[in-house]
């Protein structure tokens, strides 16, 4: 019973991490439908930054504030670069340059920090708490973690729900051409989509990183699995986001636990494939299946 | 499938256009064979086996519409299903690489039944789990797919009648290509059937499709397991070229430069397919070489490959947005042009 509990703390947490990322990848699909693979990338560099800036300052809040203000440079940055250059483009195309940029960003951190991943300090204590003379595997800094991903996930849905801003991101993402007319700089908007994301996903990445450790290949399975939680909640919903992250934070931590860590990835498969069968457009989709 | 077979035109001039295309294939691939070095003919094998996957791929995704990341995996199952047939049973060769094509087909069907009602994102999701997920089936079942390690089986061995020194890497060349012109004459009869019409028509338009009477999700299955057969193949074809099938080659880095290649190379496209795998095949080498002319650090020049190809990614979509098939007929379009205008 204690495993089981242990278990499911554990999945919680973890799926916590897992629902950040696909937040982060659901916020561009909402804004610009392309899927950013290079979200793994992106908030490894930024990840990274944090690391230097803790490592030389020795305060951590300062590097976290840090690479969260670079998270959002950088998604504007990638935006305005690179991503708005093959807008007209076939879809294929910027998922072809997030993979390249995945790949260029990787060799760059490598280049800068090395190949070999380093240890990253956690916000609060990593022990977990004591409750009946028994230690429970959920620390102060599952709790942050937990908290924080949750006042994210509200904070977006009041943004894009109750705000002047998030109707005109919603309006550029549905109807670019009637909202270009009706005044909405709908290229700004798809930067603000971009780095709004990229913030995300650089939180994301301070989250795990003292679990998986720093380096240009360390955040792969967090990104795999980000989206596979994001197309499992339906890529249109952050609340879907939230909800497929935990629902395979939870799956992955009891078949891991239960039948071993190799099966893990084929645990998300089945997990994926048995909703998509059910709903093709995941959990929390709004828009219709297709019927053929 | 009657409806649609008797939609396909008069197959005599598009089955004799493929069979002249075919032979004057073989003829130059024959010809590079026997001109090229030990180490070039190995790349032209490798080569060959990557062109049969792009082409099945770029069917899928330039024609059908489908995007799948999981061809890396279905890669494995042919691959799989050859070292198993080869090593552990003694199959010849021809036999196992047609099992090897079988299973991956079936695999191919119950995956694309699956994926004919999934959408674009969606379906990249569940190849991708797919790709991701497979290999670890090699390190659960080790005693039978030899854990991490994989199957190694012996060399095929070139017929005596070829000579004594006939070189080992000629005769897998030979092998891959001909897999490879399999593909290609099996490829560009269908690209120019009825069939590979309705392959664009449901692309284009699934409603104005299916009120022409075609069943859209069928249509796309049949795409799906038409691919996956030229994965099994491919990948049948690789153990036979590296004599080894192991998970490590079949990440998901494998299925993802199999996409990167087909837009690359040009999407939709049989000779965008070449351009692919050429890709494939030289570009890890000219970087390589190229980083390891500069004098840098060994941090930096161990990363300048990897950020080279990133770059080569972004440029060249920047650059060319329907491949370099696309550039070379902008290319050949406007020296026609030229031509008229001087002449």
């Amino acid at each position: 019973m204690t495993r089981f509990i242990d278990l499911t703390l554990n999945g919680i947490s973890t799926g916590a991490v897992y629902a950040a990322v696909a937040l982060a990848l659901v916020i561009i699909w909402r804004a610009t439908r392309i899927v950013n693979f290079a979200q793994g990338g992106m908030l490894m560099i930024t990840t990274f930054i944090a690391s230097s800036v803790i490592a030389s300052s020795g305060h951590y809040w300062l590097g976290f504030a840090v690479a969260l203000v670079c998270g959002l440079a950088l998604g504007a940055l990638v935006e305005r670069l690179l991503m708005r250059r093959v807008e007209g483009a076939p879809p294929l195309n910027a998922v072809i340059v997030a993979l390249g940029l995945l790949i260029l960003l990787q060799a760059v951190a490598g280049m800068i920090w090395g190949n070999t991943p380093r240890s990253f300090p956690p916000a609060f204590s990593i022990l977990g708490y004591e409750i009946g003379g028994t230690r429970v595997l959920f620390s102060p800094n599952d709790t942050f973690t937990v908290l924080v991903v949750a006042g994210v996930a509200g904070a977006l849905a009041l943004l894009f729900q109750r705000t002047a801003i998030g109707l005109k991101m919603r309006a550029s993402a549905f109807q670019p051409e009637v909202a270009r007319m009706l005044g909405v700089r709908v290229g700004r908007m798809f930067t603000l989509g971009w780095a709004l994301a990229a913030l995300v996903g650089s939180l994301a990445g301070l989250l795990v990183a003292p679990s998986v450790f720093v380096g240009p290949n360390q955040f792969d399975p967090i990104l795999i699995f980000g989206f596979t939680a994001a197309v499992l909640g339906g890529l249109d919903s952050p609340v879907g986001a939230v909800v497929g992250g935990i629902i395979l934070g939870l799956a992955l931590s009891y078949v891991s636990g239960y039948e071993g860590s190799s099966l893990v990835t084929l645990a998300a498969l089945v997990i994926l494939l048995a909703v998509l069968m059910i709903r093709p457009g995941g959990l929390f989709t709004s828009t219709r299946e297709r019927r053929v | 499938m009657n409806s649609l077979a008797a939609r396909i035109p008069a197959p005599r001039s598009t089955l004799a256009r493929s069979l002249a295309l075919v032979g004057l294939a073989g003829l130059v691939l024959f010809l590079a064979s026997e001109a090229l070095s030990a180490y070039r003919d190995l790349q032209l094998a490798n080569g060959a086996y990557y062109f049969a996957v792009l082409a099945g791929l770029t069917v899928l995704t330039g024609l059908s519409g489908q995007i799948s990341l999981g061809h890396g995996a279905l890669m494995a199952v042919g691959a799989y299903t050859v070292a198993l047939l080869i090593g552990n049973e003694q199959w010849a060769l021809v036999p196992a690489l047609l099992a090897a094509t079988v299973v991956t087909t079936l695999v191919g069907a119950i995956l694309g039944a699956g994926a004919s009602r999934l959408r674009g994102p969606y379906l990249a999701g569940a190849t991708l789990a797919f790709a991701v997920g497979l290999p670890a089936l090699a390190d659960k079942y080790t005693s039978t797919l030899g854990g991490e390690n994989g199957l190694v089986i012996n060399p095929p061995t070139p017929p005596s009648g070829l000579g004594a020194s006939f070189p080992l890497e000629r005769w897998e060349a030979w092998i891959a290509c001909a897999g490879a012109l399999v593909v290609l004459f099996a490829m560009n009869n269908l690209v120019h059937s009825g069939l590979g019409r309705s392959f664009r028509a449901v692309r284009d338009d699934e409603i104005a499709a299916s009120l022409c009477g075609l069943r859209v999700g069928r249509v796309q299955t049949l795409a799906f397991v038409v691919s996956a057969a030229c994965a099994g193949l491919g990948g049948g074809l690789l153990t036979v070229v590296l004599q080894l099938a192991a998970p490590g080659a079949f990440q998901l880095a494998l299925s993802l430069s199999l996409l990167t290649a087909i837009v690359l190379g040009g999407l939709g496209s049989l000779v965008g397919a070449v351009w692919g795998a050429a890709v494939l095949v030289l570009l890890p080498g000219w970087t390589n070489e190229l980083a390891h002319s500069f004098s840098f650090s060994t941090r930096v020049s161990a990363n300048l490959p990897l950020a080279i190809y990133g770059l080569v990614l972004i440029l060249a979509m920047l650059a060319w947005p329907s491949g370099i098939q696309g550039a070379v007929r902008a290319i050949g379009a406007r020296l026609r042009v030229r031509a008229r205008a001087g002449s």
